[in-house]
């Protein structure tokens, strides 16, 4: 079975994040890592390689040195990347970012394309529907359970309300929630391997993608300004003498938390 | 009088030595394997590399993988921190005629340079003393610095492995076969949990250890291979934060006084620095010895009441602080250095071995250049078809050390870290003697003694720190997050310290982790209190070891993400 | 502006957020709803009472299932239909699929997180925080139309009466869209908000001295409607159970109050919390750390405060 794992570099946590002001995007100059819960897609992908033979293939969008990030994945046990790097495709919204994954999806014909649910960085937070439309297959997402038989998957999709149980036929997307799985460290002769294994590189022109489509020109949104949030306000300070119990039932309706 | 060391928990630097235990095909084997991916162990592996590309008949004989570098952080530079300004010489003579100076991430030559004696309300500026003077040295971060090189030593074919501790030094019959890594997945209790991943023996030919401050396996290997030198090793902690601050700094400030007490009765021994880092950033950190005596003496805490001198204010103020982070710095110097730098199938290179030059505050040139010659100790002894473990096989690291300028400058400075166990002035003054005369006087080995066994005293020292406002002054725990420490919260606990102390002990530890590791606990009686400890604070200082208890190498991958230190 | 606002409902109730959200377009222009499932008719005709002109429905058979790929079918055919400028939604699992997979569908611009709209110089602009609510930002869009996914809560319904006129709209659906099916649907009985969802968090931590001492908190807890979390070193403790732990490896939370009694403040517990709209803190020991990062601090003996504290709200409440 041939599995595709949708990741992304994103600005490593600790890297003081800011938008540049210049740009007004996230300034990603900083150093990067893979997105958090991408690592539980690439563990489910290979525990289901692992019951059912196949392999793992690591789809991203992103600059060239991306690659670097992709190389823990690869440790864990991904067979190989594909990276569609090109400059034209930097700051590109959800509808560039889906067209463009969309298109190297494709490509790699998988039978099943696995997306993690959140982005630390707050872009893509709902790229895999997107990704679905423009594949015209079925989405599961929210999964936190994932079964394949043969040719459908079924997954359980948390809701506000509890859970759902759907069933979908292959090839299909899912983007899986972070309890689905815990994700595997990888070994040391995993890590030793990763720099060994096929890692792709293509431009928006290798994937049939026109390069206005994506980046800044193709764009259906944008940053028109930024400010900062109102400020948390100076911090109160009680020292109990019998009242402090009714002074913060007033600070509290006062600030109308209640 | 309570003093720490009395506290000491049972831990022997020999639990972390022993035998290969995985079987012959589960053994992971490369031709050197060098622990620590920070200059040292990079420089190394650079050189190594270097050369087993001119030599390939030699880079044959090593296997499949020739070179390994293993680094327990997250990637290279993750736990590396220092100032820095570095001299560039032995940076130059690794890159000879491949790179120069404007290919590494640098910010430039030293602009000029300030030192300042400070009081509460003035700076008076001095002269540089002889050994601070710093033209043409360059700035740089250590921890960038880390991650170029690690790419530099990929180019070269070196695997270089993050998120891999090395937690046990394998020896068999005498000699250094490799390292263990460590175990990752495992639970608080030690239970194994559903993502376990034992560690593996790496096995090598040579070993080489480039761990830095407190190296673990380094302080099993001495006392394994009766390596001590003759003074105990002490040592001092920095705390330090980056700044983006609104106009740029023009030089170097180096600063000596205010905060610390002068008295030797505190034993408060340091000082701060201040370096622009290009135009926007600029980085300020405070360094005192471990031997203070006030159970309330914590560097984080004298760095924030230092930034409220009217000095620091004008640099600082207006800015925004984008990183911060901690770590201890190795101050024996000369009489504190292993009496051997080698041991069969093992080299020690840097920090880890003590080659730090505290009156300069430099050490990472000490780190590149130590990491270049163990490198070619150790290829002319493959070249000649050497089997490393032998007896004095790389002996000739040993001799090239002793003839370096490093040696000569090391041995100049013997005794003036000691001589300000005096206090300030008298120390000053041995300390002007001795630069004077080039370290021929006075004559003889000062001792040190072990930070843990300074007594504790209490002088009020806290009334002194600001209160945290979260803008200009911070708190420890915003100050961890800073650090993007993410050291999972269900870890083993890798800290070995006794949880019942006296209370003047708990109460040192408390305000000495930068972290705020340890609180102290209930009250047991008879002046006996409970240590509580949060693991995950940690960001691996190593201030513990020297006061008292024992860091050890938590899973690879956690503690701090330090990427601008 | 007209906006189509997707009115989600659970059972026969339609759902709080997309009431706010319904409201909110309404002051800024004409908005239509739209309801999608069974029974969709009468649930639309509530919305005319929060500001819709109109509301479309669709009961077709596809949409039986709360799915959202026949939603993107049934909303691509409405938006043809109407021209609407602007397609609102209040984020839920399923809302947030509709809205992305419209937004390829129809090659339309989406900004989600919002918390405000407003109408700029003629055009619709959005607010929406950014980089861990660090700062905030004005986002645009380019074309028509312009989708916008709104946060949580962002904006409460306002009654104002009346009713809307129901149209039922025909639907062809893709042939993809139903190869995803429905098996089961289950749902789980809580006793109050999760500390996820929650709007108000009572935490403990080791300070208060005893397992016992969390019925405290519950009490006060349940007095303000709110969750009760517990920090790393109770949970260890086995003094409150695992789901509760706030914390790096337990929850991350952002509630709008939270209360920590008894904590001094770990820098994991710290990361869980912080996005909390405002922190109290009630702890004896003056130099708890989480003194450094509370809104209100408040040293004091926690079993004398917190019981006089649930019985003022008790009191207020009523």
């Amino acid at each position: 079975m041939k599995i595709a794992v949708c990741v992304k570099q994103v600005p490593d946590a600790t890297v003081h994040k800011r938008i540049d002001p210049a740009t007004k995007r996230l300034d990603r100059s900083g150093e990067a890592a893979l997105n958090p819960t991408d690592l539980n897609a690439v563990e489910e992908a290979l525990r289901i390689k692992e019951a059912q033979g196949g392999e793992v293939v690591l789809v991203s969008l992103g600059p060239e040195k991306a690659v670097d990030s992709l190389r823990k994945a690869l440790a864990m046990g991904a067979d190989r990347a594909v990276l569609v790097a090109d400059e034209a495709a930097a700051g590109s919204d959800l509808l560039g970012t889906a067209r463009a994954l969309a298109a190297a999806l494709e490509r790699v014909e998988a039978d099943l394309v696995l997306f993690g649910q959140a982005s630390s960085d707050g872009d893509g937070a709902v790229l895999w529907a997107a990704v679905a439309d423009r594949l015209r297959r079925p989405l599961i997402s929210q999964v936190a359970s994932l079964t394949v038989e043969g040719s459908s998957i079924t997954g359980k999709r948390q809701t506000e309300h509890g859970y759902d149980v759907i069933s979908a036929s292959l090839p299909a997307v899912v983007a899986v929630s972070d309890a689905i799985n815990e994700p595997r460290y990888p070994s040391l002769k995993g890590i030793m391997g990763a720099k060994t294994k096929p890692q792709e590189t293509l431009s928006l022109a290798d994937i049939g993608v026109d390069a206005s489509e994506t980046g800044e020109a193709g764009s259906k949104t944008m940053v028109l300004d930024l400010a900062p949030p109102p400020s948390r306000g100076d911090q109160v300070k009680i020292e109990d003498d019998g009242n402090a119990a009714r002074q913060i039932l007033d600070l509290i309706l006062e600030r109308r938390l209640l | 009088m309570a003093r720490p060391i009395d506290f000491a928990p049972a831990f022997g630097a020999t639990d972390a030595v022993g035998a290969p235990t995985d079987s012959r095909d589960e053994r992971i084997e490369v031709g050197v394997a060098i622990v620590g991916a920070g200059p040292g162990g990079l420089a190394c592996a650079i050189r190594l590399g270097q050369l087993l590309e001119e030599h390939p008949e030699v880079r044959e004989r090593l296997g499949e993988v020739p070179v390994a570098v293993l680094e327990k952080g997250k990637q290279p530079g993750s736990h590396l921190l220092s100032g820095a300004v570095v001299n560039p010489r032995p940076l130059r003579q690794l890159f000879h005629g491949r790179l120069t100076m404007a290919d590494l991430p640098t910010y430039g030559e030293v602009p000029g340079e300030a030192v300042y004696l400070m009081s509460r309300r003035s700076a008076v500026r001095i002269p540089p003393p002889p050994t601070m003077r710093n033209h043409g040295n360059v700035i740089l971060s250590v921890s960038a610095l880390a991650r170029f090189l690690a790419e530099q030593a990929e180019a070269l074919g070196v695997a270089v492995l993050p998120e891999t501790a090395a937690t046990k030094l394998l020896v068999e019959h005498g000699r250094v076969v490799g390292i263990r890594t460590g175990d990752r997945g495992r639970g608080r209790e030690g239970e194994q949990l559903p993502t376990f991943e034992p560690g593996s023996d790496v096995v090598a030919g040579l070993t080489v250890l480039a761990e830095g401050t407190q190296g673990f396996l380094t302080d099993a290997a001495v006392e394994r291979f009766g390596l001590q030198g003759e003074n105990p090793q002490i040592w001092a902690l920095g705390v330090k934060e980056v700044w983006r601050v609104p106009k740029p700094l023009r030089r170097i400030v180096h600063t000596m006084g205010w905060p610390l007490r002068k008295s030797a009765g505190y034993g408060e021994f340091g000082g701060s620095f201040i370096y622009p880092m290009g135009e926007e950033l600029v980085t300020v950190g405070f360094v005192a010895g471990l031997e203070a005596k006030d159970v309330e003496f914590s560097v984080h805490d004298v760095l924030q009441e230092f930034k409220t001198h009217r000095l620091v204010w004008k640099i600082l103020g207006g800015g925004e602080r984008v990183a911060w982070g901690a770590k201890t710095i190795t101050e024996g110097g000369f009489y504190s250095l292993p009496r051997r730098f080698n041991a069969p199938g093992l080299l020690l290179v840097g920090e880890g071995a003590g080659l730090v030059n505290v009156p300069r505050l430099k050490g990472i040139h000490y780190a590149i250049e130590s990491g270049r010659l163990a490198a070619e100790a150790a290829f002319r002894a493959l070249q000649r078809g050497e089997v490393p473990s032998r007896i004095g096989a790389l002996d000739s690291y040993d001799e090239s050390l002793r003839q370096s300028r490093l040696w000569k400058e090391l041995y100049e400075v013997r005794n003036m870290r000691q001589a300000f166990d005096k206090g300030f002035f008298v120390g000053g003054a041995l300390a002007s003697m001795m630069t004077v005369t080039k370290g021929r006087m006075p004559n003889g080995r000062f001792p040190t003694h072990p930070n843990a066994a300074a007594p504790l005293t209490k002088t009020g020292r806290a009334a002194r720190y600001p209160q945290p406002d979260g803008k200009y002054i911070f708190d420890k725990l915003s100050s961890v997050f800073a650090s993007g420490n993410r050291t999972r919260d269900d870890q083993p606990n890798h800290l070995k310290v006794m949880t019942r102390v006296r209370r003047p002990v708990a109460e040192a530890w408390e305000w000495m982790c930068p972290a705020h590791v340890y609180e102290v606990g209930r009250d047991l009686g008879d002046g006996m209190v409970s240590v509580e400890i949060t693991p995950s604070n940690c960001v691996q200082c190593g201030a513990i070891t020297a006061k008292g208890g024992r860091l050890t190498p938590p899973e690879g991958g956690s503690g701090p993400e330090y990427t601008l230190t | 502006m007209r906006a189509l606002v997707f009115l989600e409902h659970h059972g026969a109730e339609l759902e709080k957020g997309s009431l706010g959200v319904l409201s909110k377009a309404a002051s800024l222009g004409e908005a239509v709803g739209v309801v999608l499932g069974p029974g969709a008719g009468e649930i639309g005709a509530r919305a005319g009472s929060f500001g819709a002109a109109k509301a479309y429905a669709c009961d077709a058979e596809a949409l039986a299932a709360p799915l959202p790929q026949p939603r993107v079918d049934a909303l691509a055919t409405l938006v043809e239909k109407t021209g609407v400028d602007a397609v609102l939604f209040a984020t839920s699992v399923l809302a947030a699929d509709i809205a992305a997979g419209l937004a390829a569908r129809l090659d339309a611009g989406l900004n989600w997180d919002l918390t405000d709209l407003a109408i700029v110089d003629g055009e619709l602009v959005g607010k929406r925080p950014a980089l861990g609510d660090t700062v905030l930002v004005d986002v645009g869009w380019k074309g028509s139309p312009q989708l916008g996914l709104v946060r949580s809560g962002a904006f409460d319904p306002v009654e104002s009466g009346g009713s809307a006129e129901v149209e039922a709209f025909d639907v062809t659906f893709s042939d993809f869209s139903a190869l995803a099916t429905l098996v089961e649907q289950t749902q789980e009985e809580s006793s109050g908000p999760s500390i996820e969802d929650a709007d108000i968090i009572v935490a403990g931590g080791r300070g208060l001295g005893s397992p016992e001492a969390f019925s405290l908190l519950e009490e006060l807890a349940a007095a303000l409607g709110g969750a009760v979390a517990a920090t790393r070193a109770v949970v260890d403790a086995g003094w409150y159970p695992y789901s509760t732990q706030v914390g790096q490896t337990g929850k991350t939370v952002s509630p709008k109050l939270y209360i920590g009694c008894g904590i001094s403040g770990a820098i994991q517990h710290k990361v869980g919390m912080q996005g909390a709209g405002t922190i109290v803190a009630i702890n004896k020991d003056p130099n708890a750390p989480i003194f450094d990062f509370c809104d209100i601090g408040v040293v004091g003996d926690l079993h004398q405060i917190v019981p006089k504290l649930t019985e003022l709200v008790r009191s207020h409440r009523g």
